[in-house]
Parts: structure tokens; C-alpha cells; sequence
């Protein structure tokens, strides 16, 4: 049994972490991509800069959280996802907008996400410094060691208080996101918006106030999904860069331009990862002794090394291209 | 219908405009002739020749994305991998011999796990095949998954042994002791091969998707090369790598640079050539029409995504030579320090600035872009420490320790700035490719 | 003052003109027709009046006002509705959210509106929950319809409403149309099936190659031998 409580901390829990992270990063780039047709490869840095506003406004207030009981950085991600919002419609803005104006084709659109991408990076490294830090600054990291009540089990489950901050935040976020897309007159109109923008617009729709609440949602979402993924790690510059090709490969399984479909994308390439680089030959250890002579089982039967973790959403990313590129999901043929 | 179109068009631009005298194209190089000598004076002739060497470099890779881009409007975001791939190639195919590996029975090892893996994939190809003899498709299907999955798995165990046996008794495999061009051209060769697979896949789809598709396969090789210690030393490095012209011991810095120079350049020469061939050809003017009106093309009945197959493949094989040239220079294979932001962006940077599509632009840019990148670190940390003690001085800020390499992170930042700007202000670049029409 | 009075429009697609010189005038209450031949440049007229392409010359007043090169969403604020031909619907938003989405700019009609269309359009009230891309051809053009309705606009612009459809759907969208009418809504539509649009019309108006040929009542025109002859095949 305890073989099954590795599997339950090493794949189930794991996997629900990057997938909650990779969903809530997915579903931003797939609003972008259906409202403004290109996808935007800045979405990683977006992500980290709210972490790094937390990660600044929490060495500020270091202390704040405790006279409500909640982790400082918790409490200080609101001001944080304003201010990601307010730089990703600043950004629109500046640097996407004009270009929007002129026509361009979605590819340069995409080059110039890639231009933003670098600022972004270098602005934060150049504030943040390379290394990494801890956005625990004031408060401890809170591990529960969860045993089960079965005979022989001496292995705990082990989640920790950010994971379980991200699996609520992740439900209330879904929940929200849809009530908004089928309840509000905004999200309608959004919806209406990613459907024929000509129409919509011809429907008195005003078209620049939809991009600007897109870019706030996306924002907003992203500094979550950075906070949190920094509060179970640690805040890096760099984070943005290992978290865009499972992003992407979400948003494409899910059928780009599917909100809901992003999220269980994003659950798909974080379950995916876990059980690749899971180590098999944990779970058929009890079988050890019956099986045959000339089977001795290898120690390590992972499908990939963690090292090699990237290729999993990359081979995701190609099978569904190949295959289905309009995502596992009857979604739109966004060209 | 009474969607109207207009009338036809005079065609007095399908006749190509007269020659005129290139004087932009000819104040630009003097310009960066004169920026090249001022860095000659104030840095020696031995750094200045490294420079036009490795800029040289890139301005093969640049020719490569240019090709990509310029020409057919594909935008290949890994350009990072294809120029690791090069320069892993130079490094194998000609360093010294390890004797130490191939005394040992593991040559035998190694290549008995390779024909595993040849069998096994033959294996689950055939079960792929099974409904043609009559076994039922959803069967078929489970069954070539199984027999993938464990065989993937006994395979690649088998090889996991393997790879450890080679690290712990011969340190890697060592190279192949062939001459250095013959790497170069293997490295072209790979990089393209790589690049067949992507095209293949994306290059029918939406152009974002190929731009995705080449981040992730740059990371996966880097990935490879990095963790692949049996076979590249991984992060312990492999150098020196053999030079095909006369190393700096024999000769001295400046002359064997300058030999090397002379080399790069006469590959330029050559690619160039041969691109200016082949644009003016019927096969450019088909990519060309192609580029320009993929709907007519496509009515012409020409076979747009083989034409476009060929150009990406073509520039990922640009890549694979100019990383091989890059790291037979350095004369070192480094798989870490190949950076998505000196290998791909910068590249990227280069092309938009000196003008995607256009060959002598592109070169312009990639001379032009390099020496900007070499010199702004330096730069930056000047004006780093400048604004950091006149901080202190009036704010009495606290300096922080670690400045060099955050000044290296503005450059981050300015080649960001620089791609915004130039989308924005330059969209065509410094030497814009005229876009004629064709009939 | 007449409802919609163009005068000497010169339009096109990229500085190229198409329209050269388009004069039409609709009182309120009126149900005008745009018929011709295929490139004469009926469809371009519609969507130079309702800002989708550049006016180069003349001008287009609605009541009054002149409302040429404006936006398409102001020209929704000050009355004016318009079908496309194709695209005009939002297919993965229901029924009733594509009504909605007709009053975006009036959201406290919305409620009297959608009784109101449903009304007009029974089909609709049944399929409110159904995606509109799920509905056959002429539902959809119902759901079209009724989303440019929606803003209770004083003129109706549709092109090609029955484009497509069968002849029983034909009929209906013809019967719709008037119905529409009656209650006060200016209609210009542009069709192919010339007889039996000029049938329902107030005034007629016949383009060739961009410019007026004739213009007068529907049943003037149907009765004129010249534009029989010409135009609506013997």
C-alpha cells in the first residue's frame, strides 16, 4: 500500500499542481487567441511578473497576512493581479495595438509578443537578480503529512498549504470564468467577439473595450497561476520559459479558443508530465518476488527522466497537431 | 453575387523597375566599415578579427531564418536547436578518437541497444499494419500502444545501462578524428533532417503553431545534448575542437583568425551565390509568387506546402553549418551555453533589422546587430556603474554586489526593445526587399 | 425629409471605386429594393451606407443627418440595423444570446425586444437554447434578422436575405419582411430574386455598373418593358 501512497503524492498530487498551474495560463491564452487571432508568447512573463510583485510587495508588508491569518503572499495577490492586468493592457496598448492598427499578419504579432517577452525578462532579472528567493518571507511553509488509516501504511500523503491554495483557487477561478462567459453581458460579448468580430462590432459591440477586459482576465489569471507556482517552488526570473510549451500544448488540445477546453488541456499535459516521469517499477515492486526469473526489473522504469519533462507536452503538442488540429474538443477552426 | 472585383490591374509593375544605383545599400556598409575600424583601433586586431568571425557566423544563420522568414514568411522560433545540433556534429565528427570506449566491449553494447531499438520500432510498425490482415482497427490500435509502450520501456532501459556503463568506464564516446568540414556538412545535414520533421507537421497548419513547435524543439535538443553525458560530455564540455585551417598556437591569434575569416567568408560567398541563383530561378519566383498571393498560387495549381517544405529545410540546414562553424571557432562544445536569447532572438533581431528576405541586408544586419550585442554589454555596465555611484552618492542607495551580471540582463532587455521597435517603425528593415508582382 | 437620402455616393474596396455616382432615397415606412446585374454593385451600396467601406464622394444622410464614413456601432446608435450576407450570426452563442446581442447597446429592451421577435419569429422561441450554428439556413437568417432588430432601428439594411434558401423559406422571409414593415421599420435590401422583391417594394432601384439605371416604384418597374428585358430575364 504504501507503493499506492507514492503514486497518490508523485502523480495524482503532482499532477494536479502543474495542471491547475498550466490550466490557468492556458485558458489566458486562449481568450487572447480569440479575441486578437495570435498567440501570445509574453503569457509566461506575465505570469511571473505577478509573482514578482508579490514577491515585492510581500518583502514590503512582510507581516500583513498574519493579522488575518492567511499567508502574506495570499493576501497581497489581488494588488498584484491588478497590477499584472494593468501592465497587460499597457502593453496592448504600446506595443500590440499599433501594430493591430496597421493590419499586420498574426505571425509578426507573434514576434512582437516575443519583443515583449524579452523586456519583460530582462526588466525583472534586471530588478529580481537571476537567482531565486522564497516569497515566504515573514510566514513558514506549511507541509501536512497526511497518514492513512490502513494497516501498514507508513507513508503519508503530503500536500502543502499552497497546493491546496492553487486547488481552491483553481475551482473558484473555473466557476467565475464561467458564470462570466454565459452569464454577463461582457462575457457574451466577448464570446460573440472570438465568433465574428465583424458582427460583433456591426452590433455596436466596442471592440477595444473587449480586448482591454480580455487583457485584464488573462492578467489577472496569470499573476494567480505565477504566485502560487512560486509559492510551491520558488520565485525564478526564468520560470516563464519552461511553462510556455505546456501552456501552448493546453490551449491546442483543448481547441484553441475554448476556454473550457484549455483547462482540461492544461490538466491533461500536468497529468501527462507526472505519470511520464513517474517511476514505475515503484508500483510493481510488491509483484517482485512472483515474477520469473528471467525478468529482473530495472530500478528505474520512468518513462522519461525529469530532466527530459519538456518532451511530454512536445509530443503532445505534435500528436494533436498531427492528428487533430483543431484540439480534442469539437472547438472551432480558428485560421 | 455582386461582390465586385476590381478591374484588372496595369501590369506596368510586373516589369521589373530599371537598375538604379545601390547608395544605400553602399552608405550602409561604408557606415559599418567605419564602425568596424574604430573597433579595430580600440581593441586590437586579434579581437576585432574574432568579432568579424563570429559575426560571420551569424550571418549564416541569419541567412538561414532569412530564407524562412524573409522569403517565405515562416517563423521559425528555435532557431537555437538547429545551431546546437551544427555544433554538436563539428564536435563529434572531429575530435580525437577515445580509445578508452572503443578498446572496451561497449562499442558491441551500444550498438547491439541501437539494433533493440531498430527491431522494436519495426516491431510496433508492423502492429500499426495489423488491420490488414483482417484484425479488427480498435484492436489493432490497442494492441501497437501495448507493444510501444513495452517495448519503449524495455528499450530504453537497456539503453539507460548502457549510457551509465559508457560514462563510468570511458567518460563519453569520444569523437570520430574526420576532418572538420565533413562535421559542418553532417551538422547542415541533421539540422535539416530535424527540420523536415517539424515542416512536415506544421508548415500546413496556422503559422503560430510552427513558431511554437520550434521553441519546443529547441529545448528538447538542448535538453538532450545537455543531459546525454555518454554522449557529449553534457555539461563537462568538450574542447578544444580541431580548426580546418591553422590554430592560433601555429600561427598567432590575428593571422588564424583571419584565416578563419577568410574561410566563413567564402562560405558566405558561396551560400550567397547560390541563394541569388535560386531566387532568380523559376523555383524563387514560384516562392516569391507564393509569399506574395498564396491564393493565386495555390489556383495555379502549384504545390505551395512542398515549395514551403523545402524552404524551411533549407534554412534549418543554413543553421546547422553556421552553429557548426560558430563552435568549431570557439573550439568549444558547450551544449549550456546555448541561450534562446543569443541564439535564436538575436538571430531574429538581425534579420528584421537588416531586412527579411533580402540576402545583403541580411548580412548587413547580422555584421551590424553583432557588434551592437558585443559592445553593449560593456556599455551597459558602464552606465550601470555610473547611475549606481552617482545613486549612492546622492540618494545613498546601496549598490548592489551584483552588478556585471545584472548589466548583462539589460541586454535582455534591449534586444526586446529593438525587435518592438523595428516591427513597429521599420517593419521592412534597413534594406527593404522590393515586392514586385508576378505574373 | 426622407428616411435615408444618398446622394452621388462614389465608393469601393482600396481607393478603387465601384459605386459612381448612387442616388437613393427612402421615406420612413418604405420597403426599397436594390436589384441588378452580378458586379453592379448592389452589395458595395449597403455597406457603404452602413460605414463598412470607405465613402470617397457624395454623401448619405439618415434623417437628416449626414452619416457617411461613420463607424458601424454609431451608426447602430442613431437607427440603423444590417445582415451580411454570409457570417451573421455568432454560432456558438444560442438563440437568444445572438438576440441579446442585437441590443448590446439598449440593454433595457432586451426584455420587451425578444418577446417581441419571438413574435415575429416563432421558430425562435423553440430553439432559444440551441446554438445558432446548429439552425438550417433560413433559421438562421431568422435569427439574423432578429438580432438587427433587436436595437428597434427606424432602417433595416439586408443583403441577400433569401440567398440560398428554399423556395418555402423564401416565401417566408418575403412575409417577414413586410411584417417588419408594417410596424414601422424602413427596409433596403438587396436580391437576386428580382420579380418577387420588387413585388413587395415601395421603390425599386436598378444598378449597372455602379451607377442608377432606373428608379422608380416596384410596380413601375416591374410593368417597364426595358427593365424587364434587361434586367429580370424577358
Amino acid at each position: 500500500m504504501n507503493e499506492l501512497v507514492f503514486f497518490i503524492n508523485n502523480v495524482m498530487i503532482a499532477g494536479a499542481v502543474s495542471g491547475s498551474i498550466y490550466a490557468m495560463g492556458a485558458v489566458g491564452v486562449t481568450l487572447i487567441f480569440s479575441i486578437m487571432r495570435f498567440a501570445h508568447f509574453a503569457h509566461g512573463d506575465m505570469m511571473t511578473f505577478g509573482a514578482f510583485m508579490v514577491l515585492l510587495l510581500t518583502t514590503l508588508f512582510p507581516s500583513a497576512g498574519s493579522a488575518i491569518g492567511v499567508p502574506t503572499p495570499i493576501l497581497m495577490m489581488p494588488p498584484a493581479m491588478a497590477l499584472t492586468a494593468c501592465l497587460a493592457v499597457g502593453i496592448d496598448r504600446t506595443f500590440y495595438k499599433p501594430l493591430r492598427a496597421h493590419g499586420v499578419k498574426p505571425i509578426v504579432m507573434v514576434i512582437a509578443s516575443l519583443g515583449v517577452t524579452l523586456m519583460l525578462q530582462g526588466l525583472i532579472r534586471l530588478f529580481a537578480g537571476t537567482g531565486g528567493s522564497s516569497l515566504y518571507v515573514d510566514d513558514r511553509k506549511e507541509i501536512f503529512r497526511l497518514p492513512l488509516p490502513i494497516e501498514g501504511v507508513r507513508v503519508p500523503v503530503v500536500i502543502t498549504e499552497p497546493q491546496l491554495y492553487l486547488f481552491a483557487l483553481t475551482i473558484i477561478c473555473v466557476v467565475a470564468l464561467h458564470l462570466f462567459l454565459s452569464r454577463s453581458r461582457l462575457g457574451k460579448a466577448m464570446r460573440a467577439m472570438s465568433d465574428n468580430p465583424d458582427l460583433a462590432q456591426a452590433s455596436g459591440i466596442n471592440t477595444n473595450t473587449i480586448v482591454a477586459v480580455t487583457w485584464v482576465l488573462a492578467g489577472g489569471l496569470a499573476a494567480i497561476a505565477g504566485t502560487l507556482l512560486s509559492m510551491d517552488v520558488t520565485f525564478k526570473p526564468d520560470l516563464s520559459f519552461f511553462l510556455l510549451l505546456p501552456i501552448f500544448a493546453a490551449a491546442i488540445v483543448g481547441g484553441v479558443g475554448h476556454p473550457f477546453g484549455a483547462i482540461a488541456g492544461g490538466f491533461m499535459v500536468g497529468f501527462a508530465e507526472a505519470l511520464a516521469v513517474f517511476n514505475w517499477s515503484l508500483l510493481l515492486r510488491p509483484f517482485r518476488d512472483s515474477l520469473p526469473e528471467w525478468l529482473s526489473l530495472p530500478s528505474n522504469l520512468a518513462f522519461v527522466g525529469t530532466e527530459y519533462k519538456i518532451v511530454v507536452p512536445f509530443f503532445i503538442l505534435v500528436a494533436i497537431l498531427v492528428w487533430r488540429p483543431t484540439g480534442i474538443f469539437k472547438g472551432k477552426v480558428i485560421t | 453575387m455582386t461582390q465586385s472585383h476590381p478591374p484588372s490591374q496595369q501590369r506596368a509593375d510586373t516589369v521589373a523597375a530599371p537598375r538604379r544605383f545601390p547608395l544605400r545599400e553602399l552608405l550602409l556598409f561604408l557606415g559599418l566599415l567605419a564602425v568596424v575600424l574604430v573597433v579595430y583601433a580600440a581593441m586590437g586586431p586579434a579581437y576585432g578579427t574574432r568579432m568579424l568571425v563570429e559575426s560571420a557566423c551569424y550571418a549564416i544563420l541569419a541567412l538561414g531564418l532569412t530564407i524562412q522568414w524573409g522569403y517565405a514568411g515562416q517563423f521559425n522560433a528555435g532557431v537555437m536547436g538547429f545551431v546546437a545540433l551544427g555544433g554538436f556534429c563539428a564536435m563529434f565528427f572531429s575530435i580525437p578518437v577515445n580509445d578508452a570506449f572503443w578498446n572496451s566491449e561497449l562499442p558491441g553494447e551500444l550498438g547491439m541497444a541501437l539494433l533493440y531499438m531498430v527491431g522494436a520500432i519495426a516491431l510496433v510498425i508492423a502492429a500499426s499494419r495489423l488491420n490488414r490482415i483482417g484484425v479488427p482497427r480498435t484492436l489493432r490500435t490497442a494492441i501497437a500502444v501495448i507493444l510501444g509502450v513495452v517495448l519503449y520501456m524495455v528499450v530504453i532501459s537497456n539503453f539507460r545501462e548502457i549510457a551509465g556503463q559508457i560514462e563510468s568506464q570511458a567518460g563519453f564516446i569520444g569523437g570520430m578524428a574526420l576532418p572538420v568540414w565533413f562535421g559542418w556538412i553532417v551538422g547542415g545535414a541533421l539540422a535539416g533532417g530535424i527540420g523536415y520533421f517539424i515542416g512536415h507537421v506544421c508548415l500546413g497548419l496556422r503559422s503560430d503553431y510552427l513558431a511554437i513547435a520550434t521553441i519546443g524543439i529547441a529545448e528538447i535538443i538542448k535538453a538532450f545534448l545537455k543531459n546525454a553525458d555518454w554522449l557529449t560530455r553534457g555539461t563537462a564540455t568538450v574542447s578544444p575542437l580541431p580548426w580546418p585551417i591553422p590554430g592560433p598556437s601555429e600561427v598567432g591569434f590575428t593571422l588564424a583568425r583571419a584565416l578563419y575569416l577568410s574561410v566563413t567568408a567564402v562560405i558566405i560567398a558561396v551560400i550567397f551565390f547560390l541563394l541569388h541563383r535560386a531566387y532568380n530561378a523559376p523555383w524563387g519566383r514560384m516562392i516569391r509568387a507564393i509569399r506574395d498571393n498564396e491564393v493565386s498560387a495555390a489556383a495555379m495549381g502549384k504545390n505551395i506546402n512542398k515549395r514551403r517544405l523545402e524552404i524551411f529545410v533549407l534554412g534549418c540546414i543554413l543553421m546547422g553549418i553556421g552553429g557548426a562553424v560558430l563552435a568549431s571557432f570557439n573550439s568549444i562544445f558547450d551544449p549550456q551555453g546555448y541561450l534562446p536569447l543569443n541564439h535564436t532572438f538575436l538571430v531574429l533581431v538581425m534579420v528584421i533589422l537588416g531586412g527579411p528576405g533580402n540576402n545583403l541586408g541580411t548580412i548587413f544586419g547580422a555584421v551590424a546587430v553583432y557588434i551592437i550585442w558585443i559592445m553593449s554589454g560593456p556599455l551597459a555596465l558602464s552606465v550601470l556603474e555610473w547611475a549606481a555611484h552617482f545613486g549612492a552618492d546622492t540618494f545613498g542607495w546601496d549598490v548592489p554586489t551584483n552588478l556585471d551580471s545584472r548589466a548583462l540582463q539589460a541586454r535582455v532587455f534591449v534586444i526586446g526593445l529593438l525587435i518592438s521597435l523595428v516591427l513597429r517603425f521599420a517593419p521592412k528593415g534597413m534594406l527593404p526587399e522590393k515586392v514586385r508582382h508576378h505574373g | 425629409m426622407p428616411l435615408l437620402d444618398a446622394r452621388d455616393v462614389h465608393s469601393g474596396y482600396g481607393g478603387m471605386n465601384i459605386l459612381n455616382g448612387v442616388n437613393m432615397t427612402i421615406e420612413a415606412n418604405e420597403v426599397g429594393v436594390i436589384v441588378g446585374p452580378n458586379g453592379a454593385g448592389k452589395s458595395t451600396m449597403l455597406k457603404a451606407i452602413f460605414g463598412l467601406l470607405n465613402v470617397n464622394q457624395g454623401e448619405i444622410l439618415l434623417n437628416g443627418d449626414p452619416i457617411q464614413n461613420q463607424p458601424p456601432n454609431r451608426l447602430v446608435r442613431r437607427g440603423m440595423g444590417f445582415v451580411p450576407q454570409e457570417h451573421n450570426v455568432f454560432p456558438s452563442l444560442t438563440v437568444k444570446e445572438n438576440l441579446q446581442m442585437g441590443a448590446y447597446l439598449k440593454p433595457d429592451s432586451v426584455k420587451r425586444m425578444l418577446a417581441r421577435i419571438y413574435d415575429i419569429f416563432p421558430p425562435l422561441y423553440d430553439k432559444r437554447h440551441q446554438p445558432a450554428g446548429e439552425l438550417s439556413g433560413g433559421q438562421r437568417q431568422m435569427v439574423a434578422m432578429g438580432r438587427a432588430l433587436m436595437p428597434e432601428p427606424d432602417l433595416l439594411l439586408l443583403d441577400e436575405p433569401t440567398a440560398g434558401l428554399s423556395p418555402r423559406y423564401m416565401n417566408e422571409i418575403f412575409a417577414r419582411v413586410k411584417e417588419i414593415n408594417a410596424t414601422g421599420v424602413g427596409i433596403l435590401m438587396v436580391e437576386q430574386n428580382a420579380r418577387q422583391a420588387l413585388g413587395i417594394a415601395d421603390r425599386g432601384f436598378v444598378l449597372a455598373a455602379g451607377q442608377n439605371r432606373f428608379t422608380d416604384t416596384g410596380a413601375a418597374l416591374l410593368a417597364d418593358p426595358d427593365v424587364a428585358k434587361s434586367f429580370l430575364g424577358g
